[in-house]
């Protein structure tokens, strides 16, 4: 077929099951606004935000509980109107043990008054502005890295963005919370790009789409059609397609330099929900308090996709289900590569909680692991080509020049090495140990230093 | 579980204020690895290595805080919260090894066919005594027995290929021996070996016994006659070096038969030396399979014939044409099964190039100006050792870094 040797792709990369016939049908059904919610305040990357609202306290759906700390942060709101129950650290569905607000629901959902509003003109406000509201509105990438959005949105005047790519890829197996959203909010998505080039003065835009999702790939291109700023780009079934790195590679065929940002490449890229969620912002003032989630798995009797309240813990979606089947293994903020596993059910629905994966026990990795054989196909799965299987085994022994020699820094943690290893080594959880040791050496040193400035600084005392 | 080390705390204890237990759920373990939590092993339970033992150590003692703040909960749901990836590909060692094993099935079924009960005899006594001393090693050290892995019937198997038909017993047995005790299990087992265990025997049993080892026999004499009164024959290697020693040039390569390299039924040369289609069969199945790339076969081979080319332009009646090489011994052998052994060459494609050519050079001068008449095995040897310093050396273009090369 002549459409596959057109698919564009990045170099590396594994073909995981992608499991996602569970889901990829049927309509996102609008979850119940639960009777209680759990909104932990650090539900993005950046400084956790304050809270600003008291126990017992009566709050309204869209209303501000915790405000933003400095640049890269985004405020929380609540996501149902009725009283503040208890403010206090709570596992988040990131595993997390963190500061929570719990709302218990009056059962009236309403919005605080005088926030809705209706701009069908809002594209034509001041980037700057737009800009604010997104800030306001508390959104981040919805995608799951949870980056806050107005940053990405604000590049320096030095680095002109010429192309916004919204990222539809929805690469990781079992999620189809973004192919739903595409299909049945298409005309948002697009909006939505429209929105993002608008605020940051890009000529062009491009939605990446896995090739596995022809149905979203044709609805966004019959609603493109005739725009020629706009266009859909088809890509390969590989994972991990939808990283950042690797679909900006697949879309321009360049590479964002190591520590660097999409920015310096010209390019903002965004999730489709991202987008979706900045047009409901900008258009009619609602504040980021819902998501579409995948709840899936061979442990869901049921599994379906909603649109349910940020806080809504994992157990209640669970429950609409039809609740778990088979012997539990795990429970997976997220999809089976990058997801993180949570330690109970109570754990609320995040901003980046892109799915609730419920995997049985069968289907977990074993828990031993032999020595590294030397296969190379984590080598050769890697998607930013390094060498995993150095990587582990200095990641073992705790050998963390060479761990910087090797580049350990560059890992995406995508999963690839890990996933295709016959020998089952724990390769990302070695990586992430080493990243975790060098960022304390380094620390430690710093301290080291600061210490011996001080004490240069102040005179001797005699003891 | 690692109890041996000392407790750490959890990264966040829980404080007095904490909000009641989950409903129907239990902490069955520490908050997965976000950027906060230890990326160890209670996620892991399994694991023993120093990376894990931190993590578990926090597990514990966080359990028993909840325990004690809590009691225990009513009903009991345990979630295991790991590291991610939570799904693997259904690939092991096993399933790798024994892969190989099949892919050597049409080279195996074609030795059977050219010598027949000396072939049978070869391989299983070379393979019975790899296992055996690779279970008896492991079981002697206190190590976990892996002998049913196949890797210990692969080193078996090559090892037999590399051997003349009329092998006797104890060279076997000595051989499969050496393989898995000198090659392999001296230096920490499967993955920890620096060599080819299969040549490192090869080699040891060449170098030791010459004779033994370079006796041939004709093919089709294997099936009745089991070791006694074969008629010997010199392979077509052993024939050139032999007339480049004696005459300073070669007739025989002119003389000989290019069908019979390719379909290797009336070949002379050790079990694995006989059909380069058999051999290429079983790698092209291993090509597709994904556990070698073509980067190490086509580059020695390539090296082979293109170093061959040169020195046959130069003075083709003192120098073998080059297909004359492709042909003969066992290179074939030693570029599709030999070199590409996972443990024992290098990880990256580049890298895997390089060898292929180290191994395609020394070959040749092996071969030609050497004493032995046959160079794949020491320059497959030789090369291993080289791999450390080949890795060192190049290391694939991580995205981002060297733009400019990209």
């Amino acid at each position: 077929m002549g459409l596959f040797s057109t698919l564009l792709t990045f170099r590396g990369g594994i073909h995981p099951p992608t499991c996602k016939e569970r889901t990829n049908h049927g309509h996102i059904e609008v979850a119940p606004p639960p009777s209680r919610v759990i909104i932990p305040v650090a539900q993005h990357i950046g400084a956790p935000a304050d809270v600003v609202v008291k126990k017992k306290e009566q709050v309204k759906r869209g209303q501000v509980i915790a405000t933003a700390k400095g640049f890269v942060s985004a405020p929380i709101h609540a996501s149902i109107s009725g009283t503040v129950k208890e403010i206090g650290p709570a596992y988040s569905a990131t595993g997390q043990w963190v500061e929570c607000v719990t709302i218990e629901s009056d059962g009236a959902d309403a919005w605080l008054d005088g926030l809705l509003v209706d701009r069908p003109d809002y594209l034509e406000l001041p980037p700057a502005e737009l800009r604010e509201i997104i800030h306001q509105a508390g959104i981040v990438g919805l995608g799951g890295a949870t980056f806050p959005s107005h940053v990405k949105l604000a590049p320096p005047a030095e680095k002109p963005i010429h192309t916004v790519i919204l990222n539809g890829v929805e690469c990781e197996p079992y999620l189809t919370a973004d192919h739903l959203l595409m299909l049945e909010r298409g005309a948002e998505v697009i909006a939505g790009l429209r929105l993002i080039m608008r605020v940051v003065g890009a000529k062009e835009g491009v939605i990446g789409i896995e090739a596995n999702k022809p149905d979203a790939i044709r609805h966004l291109q019959e609603l493109t059609h005739g725009d020629p700023a706009l266009r859909v780009a088809a890509l390969q079934v590989k994972y991990p397609q939808g990283g950042e790195k690797q679909l900006i590679y697949a879309v321009t065929k360049r590479e964002v330099p190591s520590g660097g940002l999409p920015m310096d490449l010209g390019i903002v890229m965004n999730n489709v929900g991202t987008a979706v969620a900045m047009v409901r912002a900008c258009r009619y003032g609602e504040p980021l308090t819902e998501r579409v989630t995948t709840v899936t798995g061979a442990g869901i009797a049921n599994p379906r996709n909603f649109l349910a309240r940020i806080g809504t813990p994992f157990g209640e979606l669970v429950e609409l289900c039809g609740g778990f089947t088979g012997t539990m293994g795990t429970v997976i903020n997220g999809g089976p590569m990058m997801g993180i596993a949570v330690p109970s059910l109570d754990v609320p629905i995040i901003k980046g909680t892109s799915g609730i994966l419920v995997l049985a026990k069968e289907e977990l990795p074993p828990h031993d692991y032999e020595a590294c054989i030397r296969c190379g196909m984590c080598v050769r799965g890697c998607p930013v080509q390094l060498v995993p299987s150095a990587l582990s085994d200095y990641g073992e022994t705790r050998m963390l020049e060479s761990l910087e020699s090797y580049h350990i820094f560059d890992c995406i943690e995508c999963g690839s090495c890990s996933y295709v290893c016959p020998s089952k080594r724990p390769i990302v959880q070695f990586i992430r140990y080493g990243k975790r040791e060098i960022l304390a050496e380094r620390q430690k040193k710093r301290d080291r230093q600061a210490a011996r400035a001080a004490a240069a600084k102040t005179p001797e005392v005699a003891a | 579980m690692a109890d041996e080390s000392t407790p750490t705390p959890p990264p966040e204890p829980p404080t007095a204020g904490a909000p009641t237990p989950p409903v129907g759920a239990q902490q069955a373990a520490p908050p997965a690895t976000g950027d906060g939590a230890p990326p160890a092993a209670a996620e892991r339970p399994g694991a023993k290595k120093r990376a894990a033992k931190e993590g578990a150590a926090a597990a514990d003692t966080e359990k028993e805080e909840k325990k004690k703040k809590k009691g225990p909960p009513k009903k009991e749901l345990i979630l295991v919260a790991s590291s991610s990836p939570h799904v693997v590909s259904d690939e092991s060692i096993p399933r790798i090894m024994y892969t190989v094993c099949l892919a050597l099935a049409p080279a195996i079924l074609v030795a059977v066919y050219c010598f027949g009960l000396q072939a049978v005899k070869v391989l299983a006594l070379t393979s019975a005594a790899c296992l055996v001393t690779e279970a008896g090693l492991q079981r002697l050290m206190g190590r976990r027995l892996t002998v049913t892995d196949g890797s210990a019937l692969v080193t078996g198997l090559l090892l037999a290929m590399t051997l003349p038909p009329s092998a006797p017993w104890w060279i076997c047995l000595l051989g499969g021996a050496l393989a898995i005790g000198v090659g392999k299990q001296l230096f920490g087992g499967l993955a920890h070996n620096p060599f080819n265990p299969a040549l490192i025997a090869r080699v040891i049993l060449l170098i030791s016994w010459p004779v033994e080892l370079t006796t041939w026999m004709k093919p089709g004499q294997g099936f009745v006659n089991l070791g006694v009164d074969v008629v010997t024959a010199a392979s077509p290697l052993g024939l050139m070096k032999e007339e480049l020693i004696q005459k300073g040039s070669i007739q025989v390569v002119s003389q000989f038969p290019l069908r019979d390299g390719l379909l290797g039924l009336n070949q002379i040369g050790s079990l694995g030396e006989t059909s380069v289609i058999a051999l290429l069969l079983g790698g092209l199945f291993l090509l597709y399979r994904g556990y070698i790339t073509w980067h190490i076969p086509v580059s020695y081979i390539a090296t082979v014939g293109a170093v061959a080319a040169l020195f046959w332009g130069i003075d083709p009646g003192h120098f073998a044409p080059p297909l004359y090489h492709l042909v003969t011994g066992g290179l074939f052998l030693g570029a599709l099964y030999m070199a590409t052994d996972m443990v024992t060459c290098p990880v990256t494609n580049r890298g895997m190039l390089i060898f292929g050519m180290g191994c395609g050079i020394l070959t040749y001068f092996i071969r030609t100006f050497g004493a032995y008449p046959e160079g794949v095995s020491f320059a497959i040897v030789i090369m291993n050792g080289a791999v450390p310093l080949i890795e060192r050396w190049v290391r694939p273009r991580t995205y981002g870094h060297n733009l400019s090369a990209a």
